[in-house]
């Protein structure tokens, strides 16, 4: 010891980082990743792996020789990124596209902004959405589910999802009794556990609880968001089921299809691009809640999370700007001391 | 069980010498006494170079309202009047001593026996425990003699005793409630009497069940005492959260504790009221934790004020060479001290050394606005924003956004996943909203 270090207090840090914080969201997604490749066979891990890589190539490239600067791949944030914009598009995908989609999720969505924590939209539902808009056919084509070591011959065969039969269900004047007795709709316990097409990430309940479970216990995300989300779809879509229950999917298979639950615990509760207050949470969620069952009952797509989540990302320095936590003392004594009481 | 509501962290306690009793060590050759150890003006000297002292002597005398008288802690002569390096990293005029024998002051009851009947009237309780230079030792260094002088539009309710030692790594507190209990019980019940309260709170964080139970034995006798436990939280030893703990009362942005009808006082300074009244000893000595992984033996020493840190670390079986920081006080509020010749003063807590590992900082990405520093705030405020307004000095807003509520606790910065510096721009902030405030008042 020759020098003393000298610096302002707090001279001791909690141990967590934003290498520990994605990390944390990485572990959650393992299950889903899992169920995945269970279902959907090698072409799931070839399109994680190609967008992970092509993300963090793409952060690699930017920062080392557009911006000049520092690299930080290894804050993790960039995986991240990488798997939840393969969680959104079907497993079935060509390579390129999602080498596009990585493009635009970590260039467009997130570099232009600053990088990390600047950015004010999810980069990885930009992605979606920029391949959703360009590549139609080829983002809602849906392979069906086959187990793994399964020996079906039905390989390579493509339907549709959950919400998509009902979307068309509906717009063909079937009741919704006709739509869920058809044989291809999967059913509650299939939604469950992710015997159902769809985005490779998005098809298991039970895969994405697991993970939420994670991130409550790592105390990554908090109950705000997730809980208004889903109580607002749950509730809005209960009203409208109990209008019309030909018209409007009935409230749990609202919530157990599509992107609802890959969205709730994976995207809208991003720290990022989502309101920083309790309260401001809590409106986010509710916000993003009405979007999505809107989006799908009135909407042109089947699945409205990834613009419910958008929009409201959208509002989210808005929120920030009106919610602020309650200040200790900035309310007046209405205690018992006498001498004060008039002032 | 009670604790403060909004925010607040969990750091890890390390608490060493929690096990280590109080012991006294040697005293050193020499000893430099910093004439301003307290809040408020610099008191004034009234000895001169080449004077013998004895232990105990008044050597400076505090002029203005706030402002505390400063005692000899040895007996010896004066070598040196001169500037010492305090923990602030300012150069501060001090008395040097070079120590000569141990001969007190003669009016000083050094006997060990423990005196519980108070003879005193109020008024002389402050007028002593003022002329005996005792400040609060909780850190802040307050006057006492002020604090027991409640103003007149506002009327004291309750005592709070502070035994909350929040801070990890600090035992001192922890220490005295042990071994000196029934001392601190006759403290709080002349805090009572000078302050004209039926009624005392002792909070104690439940991390020292033995401290809890110990002081509610020793006051099981005087009902206006209780002895309130409360839930572990970083920063209940904050003179608001601690007033929150206990009554549940929030002391109204930029008012004072007076306020709610609290006054609040921390275990060593109980302690050093008791000795001052009873004992007629001035605050001359205090317990410090010296303590530190590296440290071959972390103690609580019962120190001469004016002692330097090299000595006290010499003591506690020397500086490790892993050193990178020496920190005064705890690792959450503690200052890093620039040189270890400085001197214990009346507010000086612990001496936490730390490696050179550990002394590093984590490194500053950018914020991910996961809002945990607006969670963890225990005065609600946003320092993500804070920091912001300091870092592109805008000034106003910060002022808006009530930046001066910052008690400068530590948390955010503690808790940052991307490991900004919170509070140094906080810090900044303050500062210059301060000295903005000031200048407004002027005119």
């Amino acid at each position: 010891m020759s020098v003393l270090t000298i610096s302002g207090s707090p001279h001791v840090h909690d141990h967590q980082n934003v290498r520990s914080i994605m990390s944390g969201v990485v572990v959650a997604m393992l299950p889903a990743i899992f169920v995945s490749i269970y279902f959907f066979g090698i072409d799931s891990a070839r399109v994680i792996f190609i967008s992970v890589a092509s993300c963090l190539l793409f952060e690699w490239l930017i920062q080392k020789y557009m911006l000049k600067g520092p690299v930080t791949i290894t804050d993790g944030s960039a995986l991240v990124t990488g798997v939840l914009l393969a969680f959104n598009v079907p497993s079935n995908i060509p390579s390129l596209i999602i080498v596009i989609g990585a493009l635009v999720s970590i260039g467009i969505a997130k570099m232009t902004f600053g990088g990390l924590g600047k950015n004010p939209f999810n980069p990885a539902l930009i992605g979606r959405v920029f391949l959703l808009i360009s590549f139609p056919v080829q983002m809602t084509t849906w392979p069906i589910p086959k187990p793994l070591f399964s020996a079906s011959l039905t390989d390579a065969i493509t339907g549709s999802t959950t919400l998509g039969m009902v979307k068309e269900g509906v717009m063909a004047g079937k009741s919704m009794d006709e739509i869920m007795a058809s044989t291809a709709f999967p059913g509650y316990l299939n939604d469950f556990i992710g015997a159902q097409g769809g985005s490779l990430g998005e098809i298991s309940a039970i895969a994405l609880l697991l993970g939420a479970i994670y991130l409550f216990i790592r105390k990554i995300i908090t109950w705000h968001i997730p809980v208004a989300y889903l109580g607002s779809a749950f509730i809005f879509s209960g009203i409208l089921y109990l209008v019309d229950p030909q018209t409007y999917l009935n409230p749990v298979m609202s919530i157990l299809a599509g992107g609802m639950l890959l969205g709730v615990f994976f995207m809208a509760t991003d720290m990022v691009t989502t309101p920083m207050s309790a309260k401001g949470q809590i409106l986010f969620g509710l916000g993003a809640g009405i979007l999505t069952i809107t989006i799908r009952n009135w909407g042109a797509y089947p699945e409205g999370v990834s613009f419910a989540i958008l929009i409201m990302n959208a509002f989210t320095p808005l929120i920030n700007r009106g919610f602020k936590p309650k200040r200790f003392g900035s309310v007046p004594l209405k205690s018992t001391v006498k001498a004060t009481q008039k002032i | 069980m009670k604790t403060f509501k909004i925010g607040g962290v969990h750091p890890e306690e390390h608490k060493l010498t929690a096990n280590k009793p109080i012991t006294q060590i040697p005293l050193p050759a020499q000893v430099s006494i910093p004439l301003s150890q307290s809040l408020g003006a610099p008191s004034k000297l009234i000895v001169e170079k080449g004077a013998q002292v004895k232990t105990g002597q008044l050597i400076a005398q505090g002029e203005s309202f706030i402002s505390a008288n400063v005692h000899s802690s040895v007996s010896g002569k004066i070598v040196r009047i001169e500037e010492v390096t305090d923990a602030s990293g300012y150069r501060k005029p001090a008395v040097i001593i070079e120590v000569e024998g141990d001969e007190w002051e003669e009016s000083i009851d050094r006997s060990p026996n423990v005196v519980t009947e108070i003879a005193l009237t109020k008024d002389e309780i402050i007028a002593r425990i003022k002329s005996h230079g005792v400040v609060g030792l909780g850190g802040a260094t307050f006057p006492t003699h002020v604090k027991l002088m409640v103003p007149p539009d506002k009327k004291a309710e309750l005592l709070i005793i502070n035994g909350v030692e929040c801070e990890p790594y600090l035992t001192a507190d922890h220490r005295v409630m042990l071994e000196k209990g029934e001392e601190v019980v006759t403290g709080v019940r002349i805090l009572m009497k000078a302050l004209g309260v039926d009624k005392a709170a002792i909070g104690i964080e439940n991390n020292k069940p033995d401290a809890i139970a110990h002081l509610q034995k020793l006051s099981a006798n005087y009902p206006g005492i209780s002895v309130v436990p409360l839930k572990m939280k970083y920063p209940q030893g904050g003179e608001k959260q601690l007033i929150k703990a206990v009554t549940g009362k929030e002391v109204p942005s930029g008012k004072l504790p007076a306020d709610t009808g609290c006054v609040v006082n921390n275990i060593g300074t109980a302690l050093a009221v008791y000795e001052a009244v009873q004992k007629n000893k001035p605050l001359i000595d205090r317990v410090v934790t010296v303590t530190g992984e590296s440290l071959t033996n972390p103690s609580n020493f019962m120190v001469r004020i004016g002692t330097s840190v090299d000595y006290l670390i010499n003591q506690a079986g020397g500086l490790p060479t892993d050193t990178g920081k020496v920190i005064s006080g705890g690792p959450m509020m503690g200052k890093a001290l620039t040189t270890i010749d400085s001197p214990v003063v009346k507010g000086t807590s612990g001496i936490l050394l730390m490696s050179e590992k550990k002394s590093r900082r984590v490194v500053v990405q950018n914020c991910i606005r996961c809002a945990r520093c607006i969670s963890v705030c225990p005065m609600g405020l946003q320092p993500v924003f804070l920091a912001q307004y300091s870092e592109h000095q805008m000034f106003e807003e910060a002022e808006k956004a009530n930046i001066m509520d910052c008690m400068e606790c530590g948390s955010c910065q503690f808790t940052c996943p991307a490991g900004r510096p919170l509070l140094d721009y906080v810090r900044l902030g303050k500062n210059t909203v301060g000295t903005i405030i000031r200048n407004r008042v002027k005119k």
